[in-house]
């Protein structure tokens, strides 16, 4: 079938209408994602299409929201969980980690916790210290969930229905300001990607670059930039904080010996650090630098616009880490 | 209770027409990229902001949500910080860095505006708990929307607040809607201040019901809230609710599907300011002067605010960096 060039936001609406028709069990939660039409506007028209069954409006409740999912999906629905942001996924953050992750464990695998949580992520926008996190990562601390952090229309597509259809839960991480986007995106119902592979963005030999989001779209700015001068960059799309795979990073190190870590979120604990360590692991004899890692810097985000783009990465940034390196 | 002289009236009249001048200019602002990030304007709420700020005293203490410029303005911030503080401008109350949602003054009382839903409710507890605890006259109003009734913040501020007797008063701004969810879609309760009764004994202690009031009567405002914060200083929480409108979307860019525009019409028609207007040129003859002299001096205020935020410095890389940690 055509692949069509459709926006990260219509890749969201198709891959959960398509579920959502295909699957009578899968239903949305949320607020403002029923008469408002989701505050993206991802589930507008959702209500009419499905009606107030399986598209409820919540009121602000993020603890119930997530807990009540949890509970929902042990009990064989199939929700889709949404959190406007991930901000306020702070106030479900033991319902996500101590239910969602853990339950299956506990009780020795008599449950399983079919459930999406979808939310949006990301910085730059002005909004101040408690609504500009990037936290994935915390997330992707605890064993027993997967983290999905999708960068391309065609990612976001494939990674939420094959969300969907896991039975496992998935936090679905959203980039707030990447809806724009457009990718080709095959029209194809059973267009599935798998859960937990990274993918190559681009292909280069000087340098391996190791990101998502946010990350991806400023270091394929930079590789362009880069090109002009010569240094080509391979840009590794993690795609998944969990499951993370780092294989087709540790086949691009054994090629480049040099590695920049992009992301926006803090620079401590972050990815970059979990990357770091495990290429000092599997490719110590192949290191020709240290690792470089490029984040946001160790502040929270003021609202100010010109202080806040300080302390953001920005491509400029990722092509001095990777002069430091080549 | 003081009942209010007309001088006080006329210094609320200025509050209420103050905010809503600046609310306006904030939209024209917004429009042209000058303020950035989430604007939620107050229009619409003025009588319940200047009515409840009116009723503390200076050892008193305000703190709220995001939709916090109305507060701010009625409890003294000068239009001026308030103004740059929208425009990101290191002269902002907050030094550019917290932004429309977050405008606070300390040598005010005035605690911030918060932008997590409930997140500044326990807050407010700590607050009072510092008063009780060190014995202190004063008292908390905690104002917060109808939508944030139903986060656990709320349950857990409220009932520690009875627990330990704090002198808090929560004030519900019931505005109808949290975001485009209307109250009876996301509250059991459709009478938000029945809440009350969850945390209050047959015998009379835990949480006081007060009033359901008439939110867009200045008057009724101050009188219930006054009344609570007498209780409060003495026993203890009591909770009120404010019956209010936002005249304007949730935040700029709100498509308002969720309400009509007749709806909407029906509340401008009957505004707190038109109202409480009528009600001073009813009550005191030839005041209309006057009035108009206040409409033409908050235009000015507003005009040199404005001037004052524009010509004012951005924050510079050390702000950007500073206040992480205690020195
Ligand atoms: C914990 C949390 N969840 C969701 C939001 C997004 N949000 C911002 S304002 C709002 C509606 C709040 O409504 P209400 O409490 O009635 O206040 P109003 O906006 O009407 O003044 C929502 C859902 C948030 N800021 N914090
Ligand atoms: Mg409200």
């Amino acid at each position: 079938m055509a692949d069509r060039p459709i926006t990260y936001r219509e890749a969201l609406s198709s891959a959960l209408r398509e579920e959502m028709q295909r699957d009578e069990r899968v239903f949305i939660m949320g607020e403002e994602v029923g008469v408002w039409g989701g505050t993206y506007a991802v589930t507008r028209g959702f209500l009419d299409e499905f009606g107030a069954r399986r598209v409820r409006d919540t009121p602000i409740s993020e603890m119930v929201i997530a807990g009540a999912a949890v509970g929902a999906a042990m009990a064989g629905l199939r929700p889709i969980a949404e959190i406007m942001t991930i901000n306020f996924a702070f106030l479900a953050l033991d319902a996500i980690i101590n239910h969602a992750a853990k339950v299956r464990y506990m009780f020795n695998g008599q449950f399983t916790v079919p459930l999406v949580i979808r939310t949006t992520t990301g910085g730059g926008k002005q909004l101040g210290a408690t609504h500009s996190h990037a936290p994935e990562v915390i997330f992707a601390h605890f064993p027993g969930l997967y983290v999905a952090v999708p960068g391309t229309a065609y990612d976001a597509k494939g990674m939420l229905k094959a969300s969907i259809r896991d039975d496992n839960p998935v936090l679905f991480v959203e980039h707030s300001t990447m809806l724009q986007r457009r990718s080709p995106v095959p029209d194809d119902p059973d267009f599935l990607l798998p859960i937990g592979k990274s993918d190559i963005k681009r292909k280069g030999s000087d340098v391996t670059i190791v990101t998502y989001q946010k990350g991806l779209e400023h270091s394929l700015v930079a590789a362009e930039e880069l090109a002009k001068e010569g240094i080509e960059a391979e840009i590794v799309d993690l795609r998944w904080l969990r499951p993370l795979d780092l294989e087709p990073v540790f086949e691009s190190f054994k090629k480049t010996n040099r590695c920049v870590v992009v992301e926006e979120s803090l620079p401590m604990f972050n990815v970059g650090a979990e990357v770091a360590a495990q290429i000092h692991d599997v490719c110590f004899d192949w290191m020709d630098a240290p690792v470089k890692r490029v984040a946001a810097m160790d502040i929270p985000l003021p609202y100010s616009h010109e202080i806040e783009l300080m302390a953001l990465p920005s491509p400029e940034k990722i092509i001095r880490a990777v002069k430091e390196v080549v | 209770m003081a009942k209010p002289n007309k001088e006080t009236l006329l210094d609320w009249y200025r509050q209420m027409v103050l905010i809503r001048r600046f609310e306006e200019r904030c939209a024209e602002l917004y429009q042209q990229g000058l303020i950035g990030g989430f604007l939620h304007l107050y229009i619409g709420q003025e009588a319940t902001g200047v009515g409840a700020v009116a009723a503390l005293g200076p050892n008193d203490h305000v703190i709220t949500a995001y939709r916090d410029h109305g507060i701010a303005l009625a409890r003294g911030v000068d239009p001026n910080r308030a103004m740059a503080e929208m425009m990101g401008k290191r002269t902002g109350v907050s030094g550019g860095k917290g932004g429309s949602m977050h405008l606070a003054d300390r040598a005010l009382h005035m605690w911030g505006g918060y932008g997590i839903v409930g997140g500044h409710l326990p807050l407010a507890a700590g607050i009072a708990l510092k008063m009780k605890y060190l014995e202190e006259d004063g008292v908390v109003l905690a104002l917060m929307g109808d939508g944030s009734t139903n986060i656990g913040y709320f349950h857990e501020s409220l009932n520690l607040s009875a627990v330990w007797d704090l002198p808090v008063v929560w004030l519900i701004e019931n505005n109808q809607y949290g975001m485009g969810t209307a109250v009876e879609r996301a509250s059991g309760a459709k009478e938000l201040i029945r809440r009350a009764m969850a945390y209050s004994s047959e015998d009379g202690s835990g949480m006081k019901m007060g009033p359901r009031v008439d939110g867009m009567d200045v008057l009724a405002v101050y009188d219930a809230v006054s009344e609570a914060a007498e209780y409060a200083r003495k026993h203890g929480p009591v909770l009120v609710e404010s019956l209010t409108y936002r005249l304007e979307g949730h935040s700029m860019g709100d498509p308002q599907r969720y309400r009509t525009k007749e709806e909407v019409e029906s509340f401008v028609v009957s505004g707190p300011i038109g109202r409480f207007r009528h009600y001073l040129t009813e009550t005191y003859k030839g005041v209309e002067k006057a009035l108009d002299k206040l409409d033409a001096e908050a235009l000015q205020t507003i005009d040199d605010a404005v001037e004052f935020a524009k010509s004012s410095d951005n924050p510079t890389y050390e702000d950007l960096i500073s206040h992480v940690y205690v020195d």
